[in-house]
């Protein structure tokens, strides 16, 4: 039984985006669909704000001599990138956006289970970064995003209180967030959607849930503790009262590793969609791909002390997290090589989302084996605090996570907006950014091992070239990240619509209308099949 | 593909008498809108138990590292005050629970009765811990304000001493402002309550406050022994 | 113009590090082919020709899934094996090494020899001795680091750290501040030079000198009023330092602790923490806030000179003149223990 088709070129049907206009509408809307579009627009401000540090960033180590701007704000340029990058960007980015449009139709259900606290959700976030935008617009933050004690409990002057709130409240959006798709997960599957049945998609959002709601609250009272201490003058962290600095780190790190999954999962999840459809075959070890993000999930949890080698842990700690480290990099390989084993005699193309998820492959792959290297204990030794720690977090960050989304954005982009964006364009920009951020990177690896250390607004002069390679590089990734928006923006008054199922996809999302309507589908859903069935489309192949 | 056609009755043709007015329309029907509500304030309770568990690792981690020091604050710590404030609590989760099988069985005036007593005993507790705080003041043990911290009793200590209070009053502070959440939720409750919202077959909210003033209860649970009565009978070397 | 792309290697433990970072290399390199070209050749090879290619399923296999989980996890192994070993040795100084001290604070590194030469941001060293050098930090979280070397630590406050190296290449190298510490974090750097011990030992000499460390300890022991309780050779209100260095200390609590740095610098600053036992609480006075690191970097040493039974003190053995601190004090609360 197919669906009735709507033709392109017919009169626009009711959809979530035309079913109400107005500004109220859409600040009060409870429909996950439009909390999504919310999001979309707030995380591309964030980011482009994050951006503009890094520009400035690698601007000023184009020169060995700090000359482009002083200390103090070079200091407070590379905090503020890292804080808005990581708490406001690459945190929320696919489970608020992708993740909040996606997975209730995906499990057939009309939203998510509490849609008001998915708005809720976006409405703290917007508060936490007020408070982040606030810090910045004051005069800045300079500790670092990772706010290491007693430097940011008793030595610096700048506005760590503000900054710390903001990352506070917006852990609060990333729980509830969590929390939501949670529940959603467990109690609103369609009849037949068991499971074993769920798009990788969702098993990928429903782990990095799991670890938004055990984690986020850890950081969130270790900041709270170094604000409280600041506000009051009184001594949880500095060593001169006998507090304990690590102790901070401890803590710190004990969600900030777990949260690197969050960043991460969501991105693997989308890249399952993207090789299976592209490749239009079922994926190869479903069940292991599920079970390793739930791995990832768990053991991401018991290897945070891989952040502390050199702080003078004991040797048996030190002994357990390296192991660990090593363990929590299986399930991680598991999923690469699925993914390639899917492509094993598919029938692959070469469309702007499957170009994407090559890229993430490719650079996730080198992202995570490098990680391998820092928890090798006698090689981290030298490399940790140096720009090989940065090379490694920005190709699973950059290389993974954000080309990740950019896949996913590209891939539903016409179920999103109802609108193609420009092949053409869109392909040339993969290429800009897979290019561009090759060359931003990888030279800082060869920094790194070199012993150029991380936070340097100046450096040693023979240290020069690699870094003017890395700058003209980020040159060539922004120009990566500007197009895209420009065509997306483009396409949604002048692109062409799109159908149902411009890719010939599985997956619920793809049997409703682009844009859906309002409660996603006519009828609920009865799910009778496996998730990513193309072998079933033998006869129903439509075009 | 999947099957678009379903065998549920089609939304547009539903009977608007035929499901409870609380109904939210994404939801199937009511049984899965409670487990749902009750779920999800599950996963949140497992949240606010990171939240003070991150407190509680903190806490224990510098009590070991300074046993002595730690000792020496236990006779600022008034146990009758704590054992007050442990009955207080457990009474108050007592009601709250008859309070919620009031709910289920449309019992509107015990269940208005119940919610009374819960508010009167978390308002007690915080009546308590108020009295007990101000006897912190008076003595001088309060670290975060200026001038009221004075350790010279035992000057040794005194670095390690305002480490434990601070744990002391951030501890029992976010456990109080909880306290006063839920005494907000209450205050909702009893209002719904009093409109006749609740029926056997609509008492969620009232379910899940049940819920959260058990999990704010619990953590007293755990509060109490770790902050009053370990070494409490230890003496000062 | 000179376009690094190695760092030099001149210590011993650099070599086997260098080793473990090729072999890791080698193994991503190989690992990052097999993935890229497996892509690029499936990609290529099983491209789209029509429109209407189903390929047949593949659901999965559970051979190939242990298998590659199992194969990485054991060359992981051998990663963790082998930096486990460099690690091992990089925590564990050879006794007899030489010792140094630095002084980590905002923006600087002050070194201090035994011999009592003091430099700033730049330490010297001989070749093929093994030096251990203890840190430690004024103020904020820094890190010591020598690429050369392939060696780093963090510089905690509030307590000591050691590191140790085996300098085997005359020459000079980068020493860097690694851990994020305010403004001039990235000035905090300065040089390591390597020489041959002829020119170490010259290098020792010509470097002019206020007294050797334990000199300078013996000073500070006078000024800060120490000599008042702690007698040298007799029970005064607080133990005997003479021999107590490296010994083991009956504690209060039942406990014996060793007398290390960390120990000495303790008692100075938080002297009821770890209290000797016999001995009361709240006789010592704390110095916390009274005394640098270099001071008790300082003190340490002339305690730790304090080793050998029956030699006189330092002051008597050079040729400068005595301290002071060796004569005591009348002082009608003298008493023994409790």
């Amino acid at each position: 039984m197919s669906t009735v088709l709507q033709d392109p070129r017919a009169v626009e049907t009711p959809n979530y985006l035309n079913q109400e206009y107005g500004w109220q509408s859409w600040l009060f809307t409870k429909d996950h669909k439009r909390i999504a579009v919310l999001y979309i627009i707030s995380i591309t401000v964030m980011f482009f704000i994050g951006g503009i540090f890094a520009s400035l960033i690698r601007l000023e180590l184009l020169t060995p001599q700090g000359d482009l701007v002083n200390s103090d704000t070079y200091n407070k340029f590379f905090t503020m990138h890292g804080i808005v990058m990581v708490f406001f960007f690459l945190i929320p980015s696919i489970p608020a956006t992708l993740g909040n449009f996606f997975v209730p139709m995906m499990i057939g259900a009309k939203d998510l289970a509490f849609p008001r606290i998915n708005l809720l959700s976006w409405y703290i976030y917007i508060a936490g970064a007020a408070f982040a935008l606030a810090a910045i617009v004051l005069g800045g933050v300079d500790t670092g995003w990772t706010f290491y004690t007693p430097f940011s409990s008793t030595y610096s002057n700048t506005f760590v209180i503000t900054a710390a709130v903001g990352v506070f409240i917006a852990g609060f959006s990333s729980i509830l967030t969590g929390l939501n798709f949670i529940v959603t997960v467990h109690k609103m599957r369609a009849p037949g959607m068991t499971w074993g049945r769920l798009p990788l998609f969702v098993w990928a959002n429903y782990a990095t849930s799991l670890i938004q709601v055990l984690g986020t609250p850890v950081v969130a009272i270790t900041l709270a503790l170094v604000g409280l201490e600041r506000a009051f003058h009184i001594g949880i962290f500095d060593p001169a009262i006998g507090g304990d600095p690590i102790l901070f780190q401890h803590m710190f790190w004990f969600y900030s590793h777990p949260a690197v999954y969050i960043m991460i999962l969501p991105g693997m999840g989308v890249i399952s969609e993207l090789v299976t459809c592209f490749s239009r075959k079922a994926v190869f070890g479903y069940s292991f791909i599920a079970g390793s993000s739930l791995g990832i999930a768990i053991i991401g949890f018991l290897v945070w002390g891989h952040h502390m080698f050199v702080t003078g842990m004991s040797m048996y700690a030190s002994l357990y997290f390296s192991i660990m480290t090593m363990l929590v990099a299986v399930p991680s390989a598991i999923k690469v090589f699925n993914w390639t084993a899917t492509m094993f005699r598919g029938s692959i193309s070469f469309d702007t989302p499957m170009l994407y998820a090559f890229g993430f492959i490719g650079l996730f792959t080198i992202g995570g084996l490098t990680g391998l290297f820092l928890g090798t204990l006698g090689v981290d030794v030298h490399v940790t605090d140096t720009y090989f720690v940065v090379a490694h977090f920005h190709y699973v960050m950059v290389g993974g996570m954000v080309l990740a989304y950019l896949g996913g954005m590209h891939y539903w982009w016409p179920k999103i907006s109802g609108r193609l964006y420009p092949e053409g364009w869109a392909k040339f920009a993969c290429l800009l950014v897979f290019a561009g951020f090759n060359l931003t990177f990888f030279p800082q690896f060869i920094l790194g091992y070199l012993g150029q250390p991380r936070r340097y607004h100046a450096y040693a002069p023979e240290f020069q070239v690699l870094n003017v390679m890395s700058t003209a590089g980020a040159t060539v990734l922004g120009l990566g990240y500007v197009i895209p928006l420009i065509y997306f923006l483009w396409s949604m008054k002048y692109g062409p619509k799109a159908g149902n199922n411009p890719w010939h996809a599985t997956g619920l999302e793809w049997q409703t209308t682009s844009p859906p309507p309002t409660y996603n589908f006519e009828t609920t859903p009865i799910v009778t099949e496996e998730a990513y069935a193309y072998h079933n489309y033998k006869e129903t192949h439509v075009g | 593909m999947a099957d678009t056609h379903s065998t549920v009755v089609e939304h547009s043709e539903h009977d608007p008498a035929a499901h409870s007015p609380h109904l939210r329309h994404h939801f199937d029907d009511m049984a899965q809108q409670f487990d749902s509500a009750t779920l999800g304030m599950w996963v949140f309770l497992l949240t606010e138990i990171m939240f003070f568990g991150g407190m509680f690792g903190a806490y224990t981690v510098y009590r070991s590292m300074y046993p002595a020091a730690f000792a020496s604050t236990s006779q600022y710590m008034n146990p009758l005050y704590g054992a007050m404030n442990t009955a207080v609590l457990i009474v108050s989760s007592l009601t709250m629970a008859l309070a919620v099988r009031a709910a289920r069985l449309g019992e509107q005036k015990a269940l208005q009765l119940f919610l009374i007593f819960t508010m009167i005993f978390g308002l007690a507790f915080l009546v308590i811990k108020g009295f007990e705080y101000h006897e912190h003041w008076v003595d001088n043990k309060v670290p975060l304000f200026g001038g009221h911290w004075d350790y010279s009793e035992a000057p040794q200590f005194a670095r390690q001493a305002q480490i434990m209070f601070c744990f002391y009053f951030f501890m029992t502070g976010f456990h109080a402002l909880h306290m006063v959440v839920g005494l907000g939720l209450m205050t909702t409750i009893f209002l719904m309550a009093r409109r006749a919202t609740f029926s056997p077959a609509y008492f969620t909210p009232v379910e899940v406050s049940g819920l959260y003033w058990h999990f704010v209860d619990i953590v007293w649970i755990f509060l109490f022994p770790l902050l009053y009565l370990i070494g409490h009978t230890k003496k000062i070397i | 113009m000179q376009v690094p792309l190695f760092p030099e290697a001149a210590s011993a433990i650099a070599t086997s590090v260098d080793y473990l970072y090729f072999y890791l290399t080698a193994v991503s390199v190989v690992m990052t082919a097999l993935i890229f070209a497996a892509v690029f050749f499936f990609a290529l090879k099983y491209r789209r020709r029509s429109e209407d290619e189903i390929p047949e399923p593949i659901h999965g296999s559970l051979k190939l899934e242990i298998a590659w989980s199992v194969l990485p996890f054991l060359v992981m192994l051998t990663f963790f094996w082998w930096g486990a070993q460099i690690f091992f040795a990089n925590a564990s100084p050879p006794p007899g090494a030489m010792d140094i001290y630095a002084v980590g604070k905002q923006w600087m590194w002050k070194i201090q020899y035994p011999e009592g030469q003091r430099e700033i941001n730049e330490l010297h060293v001989p070749i093929n001795r093994p030096v251990k050098i203890t840190l430690a930090s004024e103020d904020v979280i820094h890190s010591f680091f020598i690429p050369a070397f392939r060696i780093k630590h963090d510089v905690v406050p509030g307590r000591y750290d050691i590191m140790w190296f085996t300098a085997t290449k005359p020459g000079r190298y980068h020493l860097f501040c690694a851990e994020y510490c305010g403004t001039e974090h990235s000035g905090m750097v300065g040089w390591v030079t390597v020489m041959t011990e002829n020119d170490y030992e010259n290098w020792l000499a010509g470097n002019g000198t206020e007294g050797t460390m334990a000199q300078q300890g013996e000073k500070l022991f006078g000024q800060l009023g120490c000599a008042t309780c702690h007698q040298l050779d007799q029970q005064g209100r607080g133990p005997i330092l003479r021999g107590l260095y490296g010994s083991r200390v009956q504690l209060q609590s039942g406990q014996t602790v060793l007398a290390d740095d960390a120990y000495i610098r303790e008692s100075i600053l938080n002297p009821n923490a770890r209290l000797v036992a016999g001995y009361h609480t709240d006789v010592m006075p704390t110095f916390q806030g009274q005394i640098t690191e270099e001071q008790l970097l300082q003190l340490i040493v002339y305690v730790k000179s304090l080793a050998i039974q029956g030699a006189p003190p330092v002051s008597e053995q050079s040729s400068a003149a005595p301290g002071g601190a060796a004569t005591t004090t009348e002082n009608p609360n003298t008493g023994g223990k409790k």
